[in-house]
């Protein structure tokens, strides 16, 4: 274990190089390109295990990283806004196929090519986005130390449950310097290919993979969505992860709910105050979504506040999950602004 | 072993995926066959990867055994280059339609060219876009008739092999054959597999193809329309060799 300086980008490389990353393929767009620039100074240095190819665009940089998984390699990517728009072109077919790409997202502000360095408008695009129904798995990390430890563990849920796999970071997150333990994780998951397993076959129908995305009849596609169904349900309560964070164990009448970045500024405002009536939920998979733990952490609660620094997004994964409950939901919602613990204090005073 | 009279199935070929749902008439099983003869001929069976793009092509993801990967419509080839450079030992083949490598893929194939991925690309030009019932392709020819060029076509299309030999001074294995000439089609697609077996770099082969579907033909006409396609897409070997 050591303590290094390091910036929010230059931790995911040594993340993904501590969890066993060999490839890396990329688009420049801030504010995640200098996770490609760091990669790159990494594979100068040992040409013979790593790969990287800095691609045409994202479609290609997302299709080559499922190339590189299929032939076996934990390969990754990140990206950013637009970026990611194009990118859920090849995350789709990775859901679909179910091909474990792990992708960083750098959230920036929305809509369109709007503003470079922060947001929380990617949330809907990284869990939902392309014609799926979110068979991927999304991490919303709220420090740097814990953007370390969640890409490392995005390689090895993706890699045991071979399901795409994304941390969904931010600018102000990736460029942050600070100090930040660097532990060799104990297990990682192997990578395996899933094609081109063995160099000797004969001539059995059996020994040969062909893999598809498309379907001639209707039938087959329902199965194929029934399989990924079938998978998500029973895999996601080992995936979902959440943090409550309350000053004691006194009764509770607000539930504060915020993820990534804003949920650091709620801790802050919650340590300041010192108020003991209000805690916060912090989803850390945004997708699966922990539900049963939110439901758990209701009783007594009067008012749920949402914070998110988007406009719905967050909120719509709440509304959906508490579908039935009549619990009055408060917003405080700022689209690709940040929120600081003095404007949660605020929040707090007022709806008191 | 050399197939010489190329009547049989190649060894590769999956029986239980046959016959198969390509329309009768149509080229790509003519440039598959011979595609399961190469890959036969350099056995290459357990070390090839096919990736297939959308489009009729699609048609073809359990047509041999030899592992596929079926992509989506134009991103055959960023696949296919991560694939080979993940796995520089395996034997990387991208087979796409003219409308998914020169009008949706146009960017990742130039780029491959360009960057001289060692992959083998196969494109197979039909003059249209087939699976979508017929619409104008990059490569429809003036005055031609499609689902949206009711009133034929106008004067630009896209040759793929001179633009890609255009592309780069890196030397490639580059050439466009037809599905008229299939043994002259099975030389072209075996060089191009060497050549990137030899790990020389990019390798191409455009392949004129029927549709008699789309283009309204019985088999005379169908040959006609070939024989007009030749008149303007130059059947040849474009390769660059290091100087
Ligand atoms: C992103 C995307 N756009 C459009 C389509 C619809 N589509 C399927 S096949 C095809 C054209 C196929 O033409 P070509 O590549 O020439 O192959 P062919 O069928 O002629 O062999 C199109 C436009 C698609 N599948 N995906
Ligand atoms: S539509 Fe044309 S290219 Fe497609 S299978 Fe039929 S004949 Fe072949
Ligand atoms: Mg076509």
């Amino acid at each position: 274990m050591s303590k290094e300086l390091l910036t929010g980008n230059e931790i995911i490389v040594r993340a993904a190089l501590n969890a066993g990353a060999q490839a890396f393929f990329g688009y420049p767009i801030t504010p995640a390109t200098e996770i490609m620039a760091e990669w790159d100074t990494f594979y100068e240095k040992n040409r013979n295990n790593l790969l990287f190819l800095q691609t045409e665009d994202e479609m290609s940089a997302g299709f080559a990283t499922i190339g590189a998984v299929v032939t076996g390699k934990k390969a990754f990517t990140a990206t950013a806004g637009p970026g990611n728009i194009l990118m859920q072109d090849a995350f789709s077919m990775a859901e679909a196929m179910q091909i474990p790409i792990v992708a960083i997202i750098g959230q920036r502000g929305g809509p369109s090519t709007a503003s470079v360095i922060y947001s929380q408008q990617e949330l809907t695009l990284t869990a939902f986005g392309g014609n799926g129904e979110g068979y991927r798995i999304v991490y919303s990390p709220s420090t740097i130390q814990e953007l370390y430890d969640y890409t490392i563990k995005a390689f090895n849920t993706a890699w045991k449950y071979t399901t795409p796999t994304f941390v969904l970071t931010d600018g102000y997150t990736l460029k942050t310097r600070t100090n930040v333990e660097i532990t060799r994780p104990k297990n990682l998951e192997k990578s395996f290919p899933m094609v081109l397993k063995s160099n000797k076959r004969g001539k059995k129908e059996s020994e040969y993979v062909n893999l598809r995305n498309t379907y001639s009849v209707e039938e087959e596609c329902f199965k194929n969505n029934k399989t990924l169904i079938e998978k998500w349900n029973k895999i996601k309560s080992q995936i979902e992860e959440h943090e409550v964070y309350e000053l004691n164990k006194s009764k509770k009448d607000t539930l504060i709910i915020a993820h990534g970045n804003v949920a650091s500024s709620a801790k802050q405002a919650l340590y300041d105050t010192k108020k003991k009536s209000v805690k916060l939920f912090r989803p850390i998979t945004v997708n699966p979504f922990p539900i049963n733990a939110l439901k758990k952490e209701l009783k007594g609660i009067k008012q749920i506040i949402v914070t998110e620094s988007a406009n719905n997004q967050l909120l719509k994964l709440v509304k959906e999950n508490l579908y039935g409950l009549n619990i009055p939901i408060k917003t405080y919602n700022k689209p690709a602004l940040g929120i600081t613990p003095e404007e949660i204090i605020e929040l707090i005073k007022k709806n008191k | 072993m050399e197939n010489k009279n190329n009547l049989s199935w190649p060894k590769c070929w999956k029986h239980s995926s046959k016959p198969h749902n390509f329309c009768p008439g149509c080229g790509h099983p003519i440039i598959l066959k011979q595609l399961g003869h190469t890959i036969d001929e350099l056995g290459i069976q357990s070390n090839t990867l096919f990736g297939i793009d959308i489009g009729c092509s699609l048609l073809a993801w359990n047509f041999f055994n030899v592992d596929t990967i079926q992509t989506h419509h134009g991103r055959t080839i960023p696949v296919m280059t991560g694939a080979k450079r993940s796995k520089p030992k395996m034997v990387s083949i991208a087979y796409l339609g003219d409308g998914g490598a020169y009008a949706i893929g146009m960017q990742h194939l130039i780029s491959a060219r360009i960057r001289n991925e060692n992959i083998t690309v196969i494109i197979v030009n039909n003059a249209n876009y087939g699976m979508t019932g017929g619409q104008e392709a990059p490569t429809t020819i003036p005055g031609q008739i499609t689902a949206t060029t009711q009133s034929g076509a106008d004067e630009f299309f896209t040759k793929g092999p001179e633009l890609l030999s255009g592309a780069s001074e890196s030397p490639a294995y580059i050439a466009r054959g037809s599905v008229d000439n299939p043994i002259q089609l099975k030389g072209f697609i075996k060089k191009a597999i060497e050549w990137q077996m030899t790990g020389k770099g990019f390798s191409f082969v455009e392949v004129l193809s029927f549709c008699p579907t789309n283009w309204r033909t019985d088999a005379k006409a169908t040959i006609e329309f070939m024989n007009k396609l030749k008149s303007i897409y130059t059947i040849k070997e474009f390769t660059k060799e290091n100087k």
